[in-house]
């Protein structure tokens, strides 16, 4: 057994065992921790396959942002998983027809290609692999040259999702304490502190 | 990096997108560091932008393919810019007095017009279906958040969450068609398109793809039997802002039609051109059968521009020169009556309080003779009567369908004008000899001049016709 291989089986394995975890576990934060191993394990398989752009796409995205939104979510929303876990025996039949149909389609495709390997043909169009580059490489060369328009227009269409969260959330809040330095540091001894007189057995009003 | 060719692509004929990108972008960051004193400034600043680009449009020249065969710049390209650019200035105007009085003037809304006009732009010149989707997705989004820019308003908010939701399915369903376009002829330029179907055409997958696009683009059109969101969100959104949506994103989305069904499938007419058929006349169907029960003028104009679509859709139906000709004249004459009707209904307020109802126009003839002769024009001119502009409009597309044969197209398009006749000519009736309310208040500045240059048109297009209808001939036969 080779290295790779016992690569692909520590990573394989670890990614199906968290997956199990995630929807075993009783504790949603913990869920969210393992769907995070489950993604850092799938990136591991994506560096096997020599895709390591996508591998790091994975982790950037799915690990760095996805996921620490999920925790944030499940973090400030009062969410009863016990009681969401209620109606399980309810969904099962159809939950266990689902799981059976994708079950049989697995089996299909991996089934029909261990008869007939030749059934996966090559896709048209598919780039000759190049020994001397990466495919994060490759990728920067037509993203940079020939999709770059493309890629200017979908950074506008992102600053538009930006400013419409902006315009559409953002709301002027008064009375909210901010702090200002400059304000701070020009406060006199004038503007913080009065000096009155105590009329005795009176006191002040505040 | 030795071995790697850099070659900068020629990105003159870009100068309008790139133009409107910078200043959208400078407009922005002045709006955020001087807050909401800005707001004057952004409006004028926008308008000006505008005004520059549509002369830097019109001042191009010649056909030019560039950056890998993703832009291309030419007649057609050029003269659906200046219609779009037109569009959003007028709607820069419309909106400034309607925003100030309902206190939900801020900077952010003619920038976002601004990202939304780029989007539009870049789908008029948008040579294959990359460039189109990210073009059309630009201009979607900036307008559901428009959409809902009255934010403390629930049927704004409503108005923005349905067109939010059903947009972002006809997105998906535009997409799925491209991916099976692409998926069959293994690419996605359109020039490459007609050539991969020349060699064959006779995939099931390429119907189904063209089938979705064009569910995708009837949507973006407001086409029926995809029209449903239109006379809710047009209800819903700020008034201003359902001007706009009648306005230039019509415009961005005719010739997003054209240049996809002349542009990549002008040898497979025989797969497109029934759906075409079908959804133009549904379309006028509905757009004057649906109309005649509705009260509300905001309504009324969302059939009215359904029923629009249907008529400019005869000429790509007939899919030739002369019937896109049509659809560009049809379309300009269209961009000036819609504005025109929309400066009308902006005008009809009283005490900060807006009216809307067809009833709220009685005796307007009385108080207001010259906003009262304006919408009449307006009226008369859907209705197709000369020597009013909407009758050339038709003539056109009519005119082309007969040429190419479909006479029965053309049939039913008169027979639906003469039903459409009716609920415009009501209009004309309740403003001239029902009895008068109290006056509304004097237009806006802005409002005058929208409704000034917009009514000119409409009357006055029979004058002189030649110079525009030339324009819009040059136009259709840079797409042949």
């Amino acid at each position: 057994m080779t290295a790779a291989a016992a690569f692909f089986y520590l990573f394989a394995g670890f990614a199906i065992a968290s997956g199990f975890m995630v929807i075993a576990a009783r504790n949603p934060v913990t869920s969210v921790l393992f769907l995070i191993l489950a993604f850092v394990n799938a990136a591991g398989l994506f560096v096997l396959m020599g895709a390591e752009f996508l591998a790091m796409i994975l982790v950037v995205v799915y690990v760095g942002a996805v996921a620490v939104l999920f925790l944030f979510v499940v973090m400030m929303l009062d969410v009863d998983f016990a009681a969401l876990r209620q109606g399980f025996q309810q969904y099962l039949p159809i939950g266990g027809l689902i799981g059976a149909i994708f079950a049989i389609e697995l089996i299909l495709v991996v089934g029909s290609w261990a008869i007939d390997p030749g059934i996966v043909r090559t896709p048209i169009g598919q780039t000759a692999a190049s020994e001397a580059l990466t495919n994060t490489q490759a990728l920067g060369r037509v993203l940079y040259t020939d999709y770059a328009y493309f890629f200017q227009i979908a950074g506008l269409v992102l600053l538009v999702a930006m400013i419409g969260a902006i315009v559409l959330t953002l709301r002027d809040r008064p009375g909210v304490k901010r702090q200002n330095i400059a304000v701070q540091n020009a406060r006199t001894q004038g503007m913080a502190v009065e000096n009155r007189k105590v009329p005795s057995r009176q006191g002040v009003e505040v | 990096m030795t071995h790697l060719h850099s070659v900068m692509p020629t990105i003159g004929p870009l100068l309008p997108e790139i133009m409107m990108a910078l200043g959208a972008m400078a407009l922005l960051m002045y709006g955020a560091f001087r807050g909401d004193r800005s707001v004057e400034g952004v409006n004028v600043g926008a308008l000006i932008l505008l005004i520059l680009t549509f002369f830097v449009v019109v001042s191009g020249h010649g056909k030019i393919t560039t950056l890998s065969g993703a832009f291309i710049s030419d007649n057609f390209s050029r003269i659906m810019k200046a219609l779009i650019l037109i569009g959003s200035a007028a709607t820069i105007l419309l909106s400034r007095d309607y925003f100030q009085r309902e206190r939900i003037d801020r900077f952010e809304y003619p920038v976002m017009i601004l990202l939304c006009t780029i989007g539009m732009m870049v789908m008029a010149s948008a040579n294959d279906l990359i460039s189109l989707y990210l073009g059309l997705e630009l201009q979607s989004l900036a307008a559901y958040v428009i959409a809902a820019f009255h934010r403390d308003d629930v049927k704004s908010t409503e108005a923005g969450l349905k067109y939010f939701v059903l947009g972002a399915l006809s997105s998906g369903m535009l997409l799925y068609g491209a991916s099976l376009v692409y998926g069959f002829t293994g690419t996605v330029s359109f020039p490459g398109i007609v050539t991969a179907l020349n060699a064959d055409s006779t995939g099931l997958g390429i119907v189904l793809g063209i089938v979705f696009i064009a569910a995708g683009v009837c949507f973006k059109l407001a086409a029926v039997p995809f029209h449903m969101w239109t006379p809710d969100v047009y209800e819903g959104a700020p008034t201003p802002v359902t001007a706009f949506f009648a306005s230039a994103p019509k415009m961005a989305a005719m010739a997003m039609t054209v240049r996809v069904f002349i542009g990549a499938f002008p040898d497979v007419t025989a797969i497109w051109q029934q759906i075409i058929i079908f959804v133009s006349i549904a379309s006028m169907a509905l757009g004057s059968f649906a109309a005649i029960g509705q009260r509300n003028i905001k309504r009324l104009l969302a059939y009215s521009s359904i029923g629009n679509v249907g008529y400019a859709l005869i000429g790509l139906a007939a899919g030739s020169e002369e019937g896109i000709r049509g659809v560009v004249v049809y379309m300009l004459i269209y961009l000036a009556t819609t504005l025109g009707g929309f400066a009308v209904l902006l005008a009809l307020r009283r005490k900060n309080q807006m009216f809307e109802t067809i009833d709220d126009l009685s005796g307007l003839s009385r108080t207001h003779p010259w906003l009262a002769f304006s919408l009449a024009a307006m009226m008369f001119s859907l209705a197709g009567i000369p020597p009013l502009a909407g009758f050339f409009a038709k003539f056109y597309v009519f005119a082309a369908a007969i040429k190419a044969g479909l006479v029965t197209l053309a049939v039913i398009g008169v027979v639906t004008s003469v039903v459409g006749a009716f609920y415009y000519l009501r209009l004309v009736k309740v403003m001239y000899f029902d009895e008068p309310q109290a006056p509304y208040e004097p237009m806006s500045p802005g409002l005058r001049i929208v409704l000034g240059l917009s009514s000119a048109v409409v009357v006055l297009f029979f004058l002189v016709p030649a110079p525009l209808v030339a324009a819009a001939g040059a136009a259709a036969k840079s797409l042949f």
